[in-house]
């Protein structure tokens, strides 16, 4: 198969090939050159030496392994250079003649899945600062653009290369070595990772500021890696768990804003016809593959059972609230935080009434932590609303609307806070 | 994005006898195939036809009663035989994979992507 067709289309067809082969290429350069910065300009010149050859020669019948031994042979000619390295230098070219590894030979497959993990775990190492591990992971895993990454979280393309180029620096001079972590390390390690996977679906499931409410873009590239993990990572449950989180989570972004006004629309509102079953049914086969592992639910696996219970429900009076409070219970326990209470608050209001929701929403008043969460005055409005309180209720509505960075939120909460006077755009 | 990969046969294929060991071949290199996908995070879903020849074409008939016709469907230029749903990051992404689909010359593929909600296109105001 040689492509002919424009200059154009050969660069389309090269970036496409990139970003399903340059994590698996990175990995494999990383492992064998002992260095994640040189593995990475050696692959970076074999993309520019596509793009200048193959409009000229035609696209290559195997065009993964052309990018291959040519970013081989790149490593090879900068190692050869660093006196040092000569050795590197020939274990290297002894494996240039090897044809592209046959996808029916699972052992060199399982030793690629090996050094994808490997990359996995370097991308998310905790001497990187979070917003380094994100980029690294989208750069190099999710095989995105320098500028696609920047564009994701709004920051200007030089200083995302910045931001890059120091955390290979960083990683390069602590001499991190390329492994995945063993023993008690494995587990915190494994943490940072869906951390990492997580913020990245966050970012796109509901964005906090400005007029935008979600990017799915992004959505769908943190559950590619969920899933990407998954398969080099099997038997963690909290793996499963999270991507069983994103899958049900991703189910809603259809029904999470008004088509004609933008407005976000809350859970307990949303139409469930826009709701995709196709991936509530997906995330619930991952939770149960996390379940299937031996240990009690992790905190990714309890919110998605949680997530999971809303998914069940045909409507929202099918709702089974008490199974979501104990759910609420057990995450309390696992990771404890301001905001796990707050949402059991608005669970235990459903399963046990407004005055018991109110009674733990008022023991947050006070919490340091949520001052500024907007969250918090919404629920108390909510529930002093089912109360019969409105008064109060749209004291707290106001409240929120002064705190929330998202401008469609604002004139909802604001809506909210004044449902009888006619408001105008502003 | 989403794309519908709809693989196409017609009734003549349908109707040829099948090649047992073939098949079996056809079946396993599928299977690795869709394992990659899946390893790749970019199955969503797929499905395997039964020949139309166990389908049903329902035609709405507005005022009318509606037209409810058994398969097989010999006078269709084209059938579906399969379908995939791939999460992808572009069509030029989907056709990259598709290059590397153990399927014989000559087949057909079909790719749809699907009406989703357009990035940013959710705020009134903009």
């Amino acid at each position: 198969m040689s492509g002919s067709g424009s200059g154009d289309q050969i660069q389309r067809t090269l970036e496409a090939v990139w970003r399903i082969e340059s994590p698996r290429l990175i990995a494999l350069l990383t492992r064998v050159c002992g260095s994640l910065e040189l593995a990475e300009d050696a692959a970076q010149d074999a993309f520019e030496a596509a793009l200048r050859q193959w409009p000229r020669d035609g696209i290559p019948a195997n065009p993964a392994a052309w990018l291959t031994s040519t970013a081989k042979r790149r490593a090879i000619d900068v190692l050869r250079r660093q006196s040092t390295q000569r050795r590197k230098a020939a274990e290297l070219g002894r494996g240039l003649e090897d044809a592209q590894p046959d996808l029916d030979d699972l052992v060199e497959a399982r030793a690629i899945d090996d050094d994808l993990l490997r990359l996995v775990f370097i991308c998310c190492h905790p001497l990187l600062s979070v917003d380094s591990r994100v980029a690294l992971t989208l750069r190099l895993l999710g095989g995105l653009r320098t500028d696609e990454v920047a564009r994701a979280f709004l920051v200007s393309e030089a200083a995302m290369t910045r931001r890059i180029s120091r955390a290979k620096r960083t990683l390069a001079e602590a001499r991190v070595p390329f492994e995945v972590p063993q023993g008690a390390d494995f587990a915190a390690r494994l943490g940072s990772v869906l951390q990492v996977v997580y913020l990245v679906f966050n970012e796109g499931y509901s964005a906090t500021s400005g007029g935008d409410w979600v990017r799915p873009a992004l959505c769908e590239d943190a559950l590619r890696l969920g899933r990407v993990l998954a398969g080099l990572a099997p038997d963690e449950g909290e793996v499963h768990g999270l991507v069983a989180l994103m899958e049900i989570q991703a189910s809603r972004l259809a029904a999470r804003h008004d088509p004609r006004t933008g407005a976000p629309v809350p859970l307990l509102e949303q139409d469930r016809g826009r709701w995709d079953h196709l991936l509530i049914e997906r995330g619930l086969a991952s939770l149960e593959r996390a379940d299937a592992r031996p240990g009690p639910r992790g905190p990714y696996a309890l919110q998605a059972a949680i997530a999971a219970c809303h998914g069940r429900a045909r409507t929202p009076d099918h709702t089974d609230w008490g199974r979501i409070v104990a759910l609420y219970d057990a995450l309390a326990e696992a990771n404890p935080s301001p905001v796990v209470e707050l949402n059991r608050a608005v669970a235990v209001s459903m399963a046990d009434g407004p005055a018991a929701g109110l009674e733990l929403v008022d023991a947050l008043a006070d919490e340091p932590t949520l001052a500024g969460y907007h969250p918090l005055p919404a629920v108390r409005g909510d529930i002093l609303e089912r109360l019969g309180r409105s008064d109060e209720a749209a004291v707290e509505f106001a409240r929120a609307a002064t705190l929330t960075r998202n401008e469609a939120e604002r004139r909802l909460l604001l809506a909210r806070a004044h449902p009888s006077s006619e408001l105008d755009s502003s | 994005m989403r794309v519908m990969i709809f693989a196409k046969t017609t009734p003549e294929q349908e109707s040829r006898t099948h090649d047992a060991s073939g098949n079996a071949e056809m079946g396993q290199a599928m299977a690795r195939f869709s394992a990659e996908l899946n390893a790749a995070g970019v199955l969503v879903s797929e499905g395997a036809l039964q020949p139309s020849s166990q389908g049903v074409r329902y035609r709405t008939g507005g005022d009318d009663a509606p037209t409810v016709t058994d398969g097989p469907f010999t006078e269709a230029k084209e059938l579906v035989a399969g379908y995939w749903l791939w999460q992808v990051r572009s069509i030029d992404e989907a056709l990259e994979w598709l290059r590397r689909a153990p399927f014989p010359a000559g087949m057909t593929l079909e790719l749809r992507p699907l009406v989703e909600m357009p990035e940013g296109a959710s705020s009134a105001t903009d």
